[in-house]
């Protein structure tokens, strides 16, 4: 294969995103016709009724300069419902990383003790089965009714959301180590404290770092739905919140800021599994 | 709290304690004071009532010594509400119990009056600092409230009932001091349908509806079935948050609607619908959306409660005069509440509207605000609960409705606030020319053709 310039991917990517855009433009510029009713009348209707427009689909100018409104004063304050979109998107985040620690504080302990002993492991496997599959919204509305808290409820179901691929992952991580290096710290008389965190944990790291990293972006899809149920705060709410007022402009900004958190809280993670991965 | 005198040596003003000195902080002096207070109020009732039972002291005394206090304040208390009267009585006087509130609504012109207060300084003039907290759906706010994070939020009215009796929810006592708005809301349909505009070829449609238990729901069904179509069987009705309605109309997934505004309104903003009719045409005057407490918060902290209720009544009689309906438009607008264009809550609150069909509609009634709980609008309810099955067995209609819509506490803060408050708790009234008598309910649903008992 003929070796490619540094450049050619990124500009591909440019070029890639110049025809996405010129295609949305197109296809959404308004066939703005004349004003087909009467003045009296088209005041107290929207532009769209008024002329007949069919689409009701923003052009990526108008979400640039929504987005760029958004950008330039993410931290407004102008009452309980009217925060600004990096407030907003702290408080999601707040929410996924603190469920998602709490989860890695649970799972992985126990994901360790199932990937040691096969006893265990198959005693808990029916639930985990049973767990795994559970949509975490469908948590939601049990959350609210017992937890009593809308703020926790949104914790917990990030909290049981993240638990199952790092619980699966790190019992597979453990329970797959090679069974030389187990052998070889039995020679060794290591003792199993030692074992367990000598041997086992960084062989196991880069599978426990995966599921990590599936959780969290598991963590970041559920909590934009959760906090559209509930309310109050968060991207999520946003979203709601700019549906209330049918803004495609504003939902579309809000998509797209939502992917750049995503791709960020997984870099992050991936720079970590980097980091505790090893060459044998 | 008086102030200490600070040339009074025996009054501490430094180093912790209060200021009388006995007590450890100002905290504790204040709730003594508070309490000797209110012992001073109760005494000055059991005085009056004394009084009055007894215009001769030599009497009292001679009644008091033959059968001994004890007795004598049992037996009083049998033929006079005694603690009633206290009760009453501190209510109108005592201190705040609690000052930061938080309230939910749901982006709608039905809450005008609970988010109005808050721009516009209601809450701040009786003394509470109010949270107004936006709710994403009705069952949210159910919820939440029973979970106590809202110490009192927009329900639809007939929400409190339902949670009250235990409908879709478990039974816990609510109350519902106000009615937020009457009429209000509106039957919208896809631009398709505009040359449907006899219900009889409805058959197949799919509408939505706020909530189950909403005057929405009862409305619609009423008017189907008062057209021969049977909600149950003839058409499909759904529950949708208002906000995803329009969504829905455009997208091709609903016939209509009959929902809160401004969502009608804002279809034919945006050219999706038009407005088939107001609900007032079905019944002028129904009540709608609700300001309600749990009974816990209404009697525990019964100095906070009435403050609130004052705060929403002055709000409420504030909006009901049409010359400062655009105010309020302008003031509920902004992302903050309702998040919707200006005009589009304009055009609800002063009842001149586009209809979507090219015409200019002027209705000054479009939406008002009356905040009376007339019992007889919970029997309606009760009786609509029953007729679609959503509760069965024996109600105690009367008592349900006496229990949950504070008439009496209304009446008197209406006044307190100005306004004009009924006698009666009870008014007959009738829905599509079909008069409800309110005390034969049992009856009324048997008149139904279409029902499901």
């Amino acid at each position: 294969m003929k070796p490619t310039s540094f450049w050619a991917a990124p500009i591909l990517s440019v070029l890639f995103f110049g025809v996405f855009v010129g295609v949305w433009h197109f296809s959404t510029q308004q066939t703005l016709g004349e004003v087909t009713v009467d003045p009296e009348y088209a005041a107290l209707i929207g532009a769209q009724a008024a002329t007949g427009g069919q689409s009701a689909m923003p052009g990526p100018l108008d979400v640039g300069a929504k987005l760029w409104e958004h950008i330039r004063d993410p931290f407004y304050d102008r009452g309980t419902n009217d925060k600004g979109i990096g407030t907003q998107l702290i408080y999601s985040i707040g929410r996924v990383l603190i469920g998602f620690a709490l989860a890695a504080l649970v799972a992985i302990p126990l994901g360790f003790v199932i990937g040691m002993s096969p006893l265990i492991y198959k005693a808990l496997d029916p639930f985990i089965q049973v767990l795994k599959p559970i949509s975490p919204l469908a948590w939601m509305p049990l959350a609210l009714y017992t937890i009593k808290d809308s703020d926790i409820s949104a914790v917990f179901v990030i909290f049981i959301c993240s638990l199952w691929p790092m619980l699966v992952n790190t019992a597979f991580g453990v329970a797959s180590v090679r069974k030389d290096w187990l052998n070889v710290a039995r020679t060794l008389e290591v003792s199993p404290l030692r074992t367990a965190f000598q041997v086992i944990l960084p062989a196991a790291a880069p599978t426990i770092m995966t599921g990590m990293r599936i959780s969290v972006g598991i963590a970041w899809l559920v909590i934009v739905a959760a906090e559209m149920l509930v309310g109050g705060t968060g991207i999520g709410y946003f979203v709601w919140n700019e549906w209330n007022n049918l803004s495609i402009t504003n939902i579309i900004s809000a998509i797209l800021l939502i992917g750049l958190v995503g791709m960020m809280l997984d870099t992050m993670l991936a720079q970590l599994a980097r980091a505790v991965t090893y060459k044998e | 709290m008086s102030l200490p005198n600070p040339f009074d040596p025996d009054v501490k003003l430094h180093r912790g304690g209060c200021s009388c000195g006995h007590h450890r902080n100002q905290a504790e002096h204040d709730q003594a004071h508070a309490r000797d207070q209110r012992e001073q109020q109760d005494r000055l009732v059991e005085g009056t009532v004394m009084r009055a039972l007894f215009p001769r002291d030599a009497e009292r005394r001679r009644f008091l010594k033959s059968v001994g206090a004890g007795t004598a304040l049992a037996a009083i208390s049998s033929i006079f509400p005694l603690g009633l009267a206290k009760e009453v009585f501190a209510e109108t006087n005592g201190p705040l119990e609690k000052t930061k509130l938080s309230v939910g609504f749901i982006p709608i012109t039905c809450a005008t009056p609970i988010i109005m207060a808050h721009p516009l300084g209601y809450y701040s003039k009786y003394g509470l600092d109010v949270e107004v907290v936006k709710t994403a759906g009705w069952a949210v706010v159910r919820d939440k409230s029973l979970a106590k994070e809202y110490d009192a939020a927009h329900m639809l009215s007939p929400m409190p009932l339902a949670i009250t009796i235990g409908a879709g929810s478990n039974p816990i006592p609510w109350t519902m001091p106000a009615v937020e708005n009457i009429n209000g809301q509106a039957i919208t349909l896809a631009m398709k349908h505009k040359d449907k505009r006899d219900p009889a070829d409805w058959k197949g449609f799919k509408f939505a509806v706020p909530f189950d238990y909403s005057m929405h729901n009862y409305l619609l069904r009423y008017y189907l079935a008062e057209h021969g179509l049977d909600p149950d069987r003839d058409v499909q009705i759904r529950a949708v948050p208002p906000p995803e309605m329009v969504a829905n109309l455009r997208a091709d997934n609903i016939d209509g609607f009959l929902a809160p505004d401004p969502v009608n309104q804002r279809a034919v903003y945006d050219g999706v619908g038009f407005i088939h009719l107001l609900s007032k045409e079905i019944w002028d005057g129904h009540p709608c959306c609700a300001f309600a407490a749990s009974r816990e918060f209404v009697t525990d902290m019964p100095n906070t409660y009435q403050a609130l209720l004052k705060a929403i009544l002055d709000a409420t009689a504030y909006a009901r005069k049409p010359e400062n309906r655009k105010e309020i438009a302008a003031a509920i607008a902004p992302a903050n509440y309702l998040n919707q264009p200006v005009t589009v809550v304009e055009q609800v609150l002063t009842g001149t509207f586009a209809d979507g069909l090219g015409n200019i509609v002027r209705d000054p009634d479009r939406i008002d605000f009356d905040p009376f709980p007339y019992e007889s609008f919970a029997i309606w309810i009760l009786t609509q609960m029953k007729r679609w099955g959503q509760i069965d067995g024996d109600v105690d209609y009367a008592n349900v409705a006496r229990e949950v819509f504070l008439a009496t506490d209304a009446a008197r803060l209406m006044t307190e606030v100005g306004m004009e408050a009924p006698t009666d708790p009870v008014m007959a009234f009738s829905v599509m020319g079909k008069p409800f008598d309110p005390s034969k309910p049992e009856a009324y649903i048997e008149s139904f053709p279409i029902r499901r008992t």
